[in-house]
């Protein structure tokens, strides 16, 4: 405790604080309460629109599903195009569960589940917010949702629903932080922008550095229970 | 020093990086490249000087609060499950790492990009501890093969083309065929890719930077485009975040107008491809995630700059843009300054980490042209802080004789208004005459240095206050 000790020691002689400051506390305790948002800027185009010019831009490839019952049918659709074996890993999230609660399990697209160990091509993932501002997915770590199927794949697909679609980092942080009325957030909270990449070697951005090579968002419309 | 420290060697340093021709090719790329993107994204975001406002307010307030929001963070922290180390010196921070790994009995430890622990020396001293350290960034990975410090704190192998990456390659992955072709950038990318994907698995301990620590939550934050510190701290089974105390912000909500800024500033992206709040360890019924979670809360000389006038310097987030727009840095790169930090920012911060008395040249290799302030997300005055160790230079007398006479013979005159007058009286005249008709002046004894490259514009001949006395006696005769 003794570096720990000196460290406080130092902070609080250049700040020449005394011990006893109570307004310090107070402006502490002000600030963790208020809620400090970036100024916000007012856009009348439609949320979704919004969000898939964002998303196109990063190099997201996005398209939009009319009931969550399409979902199977969008990933074999997305596989068949990109040449890849129809095989695909997700967690137990509660959606991508009704989503493919019919599924057959004697058809064409085998379906894994769990956590990746990097062999997969393909993984499906469900978003629980999509950022208009920035075209961002916020994905949350949890015992349904594995954090490697948003790494270690080539190709990344994410649900989002509409209804999920917010206008600011701060409106999806707010929702995912202050739950249960106190601020803690999930083990892992991941704002993901497109698929990964690199500009390295001389300046030239190119795709498929260490995370997926392609990202390929579904905006779901359909009415869900509040719990999603 | 752990770092090949040539902070002292900065002019013989200068000197050779404006000779060097692949160097000056690869430096174009700054220029070009991140000054463009900026603006762009700048011009895109109408609120970008209200976010400057606000974040330097937040950066403020923190850091005036900065033992509670600690305190604040730790306890977060700690209540996630995750254990907070205070580390005074480099040395220290060092030794609770190395005791991290050796408790995990790991031989390798892979490695997301973080400056701090260039700052620390952490590569070599683990190496030496029989430890392998991995760097995963790309561009990390390129300068760790050749032996290279970072030139650069967010491009660390901006200074390189690609034709020296392929021979780096070439040379390093000597278990692939020598045939291959590796003629394209995407090519020189997938080998990498490959190369480390065993890597992540393979390492028992993960260590990364972090942009922010978030007090409200205990959440470290780390900002990539290639995925690999996400991988890095994913797949190992110990993460260690390694930070410095003024990485604190205090909400999630400050965090997201911090980003804003960093990203913008940085690469002109208006997100990076991947923003990751890492909270604790892997959770009971979690898939995935490392089962430990360590914070090193590094000082190394940054408490002591609170209160003084260099306090500001502790608001920097590390962005680049005042190094991606710095006239100095474009001319001789990053590694000229033989310190971890390079450029504006740099100049500011190496005399507080390292002493004056080593780094005096730094804070002097500026012409205070100001654009370093000008693109400054968070509105640090880098060129005021470089005036202030100046000051402290002179105070210590540190600075070459020739220098602190002339600067005495300076002060005298400028503090004493009428022998200024009468000394410019005359030396104006004679400089003007000197000028001829051009009024150019070619040589100026003991400034050949200056001169050897350009001439010095002479006077008009009368002094202002000279030309002012008559105007006014023009005005008055009226």
């Amino acid at each position: 405790m003794s570096t720990r000790h000196n460290i406080f020691t130092k902070i609080r002689r250049s700040l020449s604080i005394s011990d006893a400051d109570s307004a310090r506390q107070t402006a502490m305790s002000t600030h963790l309460t208020k809620s400090n948002r970036a100024p916000a800027t007012s856009d009348d185009v439609d949320i979704i629109q919004r969000f898939t010019t964002c998303a196109t831009q990063s190099h997201a490839s996005v398209t939009q599903i009319h009931d969550l019952c399409n979902l199977p049918d969008e990933v074999t659709r997305y596989l068949n195009s990109k040449g890849l074996p129809l095989s695909i890993r997700m967690g137990s999230d509660p959606l991508l569960q009704i989503a493919f609660r019919n599924h057959d399990t004697t058809s064409a697209l085998k379906l894994l589940f769990g956590a990746s160990d990097g062999s997969d091509r393909a993984a499906l993932s469900h978003a629980r917010f999509g950022i208009a501002e920035s075209g961002a997915l916020v994905l949350s770590s949890g015992p349904h949702n594995p954090t490697t199927l948003n790494f270690l794949p080539e190709y990344h697909l994410v649900a989002v629903c509409a209804e999920q679609l917010c206008d600011s980092l701060e409106d999806a942080l707010e929702q995912i932080g202050r739950t249960d009325g106190n601020c803690k957030l999930p083990r892992a909270v991941h704002l993901i922008t497109g698929p990964s990449r690199s500009g390295d070697i001389e300046q030239k951005i190119i795709m498929g550095a260490h995370g997926p090579r392609a990202l390929h968002i579904i905006i779901v419309h359909a009415s869900l229970p509040p719990y999603f | 020093m752990p770092q090949p420290y040539t902070t002292p060697f900065f002019r013989e340093n200068a000197t050779q990086a404006i000779h060097n021709a692949p160097l000056q090719q690869a430096l174009q790329h700054v220029e070009e490249g991140f000054i463009a993107k900026r603006q762009r994204a700048v011009d895109a975001c109408p609120e970008f000087e209200t976010l400057r406002d606000q974040a330097r307010d937040i950066k403020n307030h923190t850091l005036s609060h900065l033992d509670l929001y600690l305190e604040a963070y730790e306890k977060a922290v700690t209540a996630s499950g995750g254990h907070v180390h205070y580390a005074e010196t480099a040395e220290e921070a060092r030794q609770i790492i190395l005791d991290l790994c050796r408790r995990r009995n790991a031989s390798t430890v892979t490695k997301g990009k973080s400056m701090v622990t260039e700052e620390i020396g952490l590569n070599d001293f683990l190496e030496r501890n029989n430890i392998t350290p991995i760097e995963t960034d790309l561009g990390e990975y390129i300068i760790q093969l050749r032996g290279e410090s970072p030139s650069h704190i967010i491009a660390p192998a901006i200074h390189l083309n690609q034709k020296q990456v392929e021979a780096d390659f070439r040379r390093a992955h000597t278990h692939l065929p020598s045939t291959r072709d590796l003629s394209q950038a995407e090519s020189l990318l997938g080998e990498a890719r490959d190369v480390l994907r065993k890597r992540y698995f393979e390492a028992e301990v993960g260590i990364t930077g972090a942009n922010f620590l978030i007090a409200e939550t205990g959440s470290s934050v780390i900002v990539t485009n290639e995925g690999n510190g996400d991988l890095t701290q994913t797949l190992s089974a110990c993460h260690i975040v390694v930070a410095s105390i003024e990485k604190i912000v205090p909400t999630l909500n400050d965090c997201a107008q911090l980003l804003r800024l960093l990203v913008r500033s940085a690469t002109g992206q208006n997100m990076p491809v991947y923003t990751t709040f890492s909270t604790g360890p892997k959770r009971s019924e979690d898939p995935d995630g490392p089962e430990e979670y360590h914070v090193i809360l590094l000082d190394n000389g940054r408490s002591s700059l609170l209160g003084s006038e260099f306090q500001d310097m502790l608001r920097c987030i590390r962005c680049g843009a005042c190094m991606n727009h710095c006239p100095v840095y474009h001319a001789i790169g990053g590694h000229a300054y033989g310190a971890v930090y390079p450029g504006p920012m740099g100049a500011v911060l190496t005399p507080a980490l390292f002493g004056i008395a080593a780094s005096g040249d730094l804070p002097n290799a500026s012409t205070f042209c100001g654009r370093c302030e000008s693109v400054c997300p968070m509105r640090i005055p880098l060129p005021k802080m470089m005036r202030h160790w100046r000051e402290r230079e002179f105070e210590q007398r540190l600075s070459s004789r020739t220098t602190r006479y002339a600067l005495k013979l300076w002060a005298f005159f400028a503090k004493r208004p009428k022998w200024y007058r009468f000394a410019i009286s005359i030396l104006a005249p004679l400089l003007a005459k000197l000028g001829g008709s051009q009024k150019r002046i070619r040589r100026v004894p003991f400034a050949q240095a200056w001169t050897q490259h350009r001439d010095l514009p002479s006077p008009e001949g009368k002094t202002f206050l000279q030309a002012w006395a008559k105007h006014n006696k023009r005005v008055t005769r009226r």
